[in-house]
């Protein structure tokens, strides 16, 4: 399809990105971190990758190619507004880096239907977006958009152990911040919509 | 070989991928079968990595789609002319 879209078929060009409009977008806002700043790095981000088709390379996937130039799209213009964020890109100085869980003894399974509570889904984002960045990426690739661990390492520029070690990190941050409030709130709605209660 | 909790927490996400060597799975899934507290540590992320990964939790905004095809139309033609 891209060849066809340089030979000067061009409406294919909306067909190619479709599959990509949520993880371009959701990339866009792990940076910065409102709706309407997202959605314009997003869309400049498949302006962008339109005007530099020509430099796709077939051996890279199309997905990880869009994906980077999102990153450095979000990055250049949290530059030029001077907001970005002093977050270190190096791994935390803290020894091995391990991160310690929430320590819970029984845990009740949080169904999929519960992520229709408006409340639920803004803790999950808060603690998603509240990750350090380094982590925030890996996660929202690996663990949001499934992509797999090679994918997620061309598309971050980064080697394969890297991305094993960010994730596992990530994980941890989030069972730690997450577990225990979820395991409340499961509770609390448990007890409301008990009809004796 | 029996490992204590703080060193099953460091392959947490390494079996929940299935990425560890038979011999580690083997003594990370011996400790979980008589700790209660990593048992729940792994439950827990398991059901929030599941829950992150609903569609439902990161959605795209209301015409976002819509908006985005008619920018790159503007771009197509600005390319075409």
């Amino acid at each position: 399809m891209i060849a066809a879209i340089l030979a000067g078929n061009t409406q294919l060009y909306h067909e190619l990105v479709r599959p990509y409009e949520r993880s371009v977008y959701l990339m866009a806002l792990s940076y910065m971190k409102n709706e309407a700043d997202a959605e314009d790095v997003a869309q400049e981000a498949f302006v962008k990758a339109f005007r530099n088709l020509s430099s796709f390379r077939a051996e890279a996937k199309f997905s990880t190619w869009l994906i980077s130039i999102t990153l450095n799209e979000a990055r250049s213009r949290l530059r030029r507004h001077s907001i970005i964020r002093m977050e270190s890109l190096d791994e935390p100085a803290d020894g091995n880096g391990g991160v310690s869980p929430a320590l819970l003894r029984d845990w009740r399974e949080i169904p999929s239907e519960a992520v229709e509570r408006a409340e639920i889904r803004e803790l999950i984002q808060l603690a998603v977006e509240s990750l350090p960045e380094i982590y925030r990426q890996v996660f929202l690739l690996r663990d949001v958009q499934e992509l797999n661990v090679n994918e997620t390492a061309e598309a971050l520029g980064i080697n394969i152990s890297n991305v094993k070690v960010r994730l596992h990190r990530a994980r941890m941050m989030l069972q730690k911040q997450l577990a225990p409030q979820l395991k409340t709130m499961n509770k609390t709605s448990k007890r409301r919509w008990l009809p004796w209660s | 070989m029996v490992i204590d909790c703080k060193h099953v927490w460091n392959y947490i996400s390494g079996y929940l991928d299935d990425d560890l060597s038979e011999k580690t799975r083997d003594i990370v899934q011996k400790h979980l079968d008589h700790c209660e507290i990593c048992s729940a540590i792994l439950d827990s992320t398991r059901n929030i990595i599941i829950l992150t990964a609903d569609d439902r939790v990161f959605e795209l905004p209301v015409g976002f789609s819509e908006r985005l095809h008619m920018r790159i139309d503007v771009e197509l033609m600005e390319a075409g002319s």
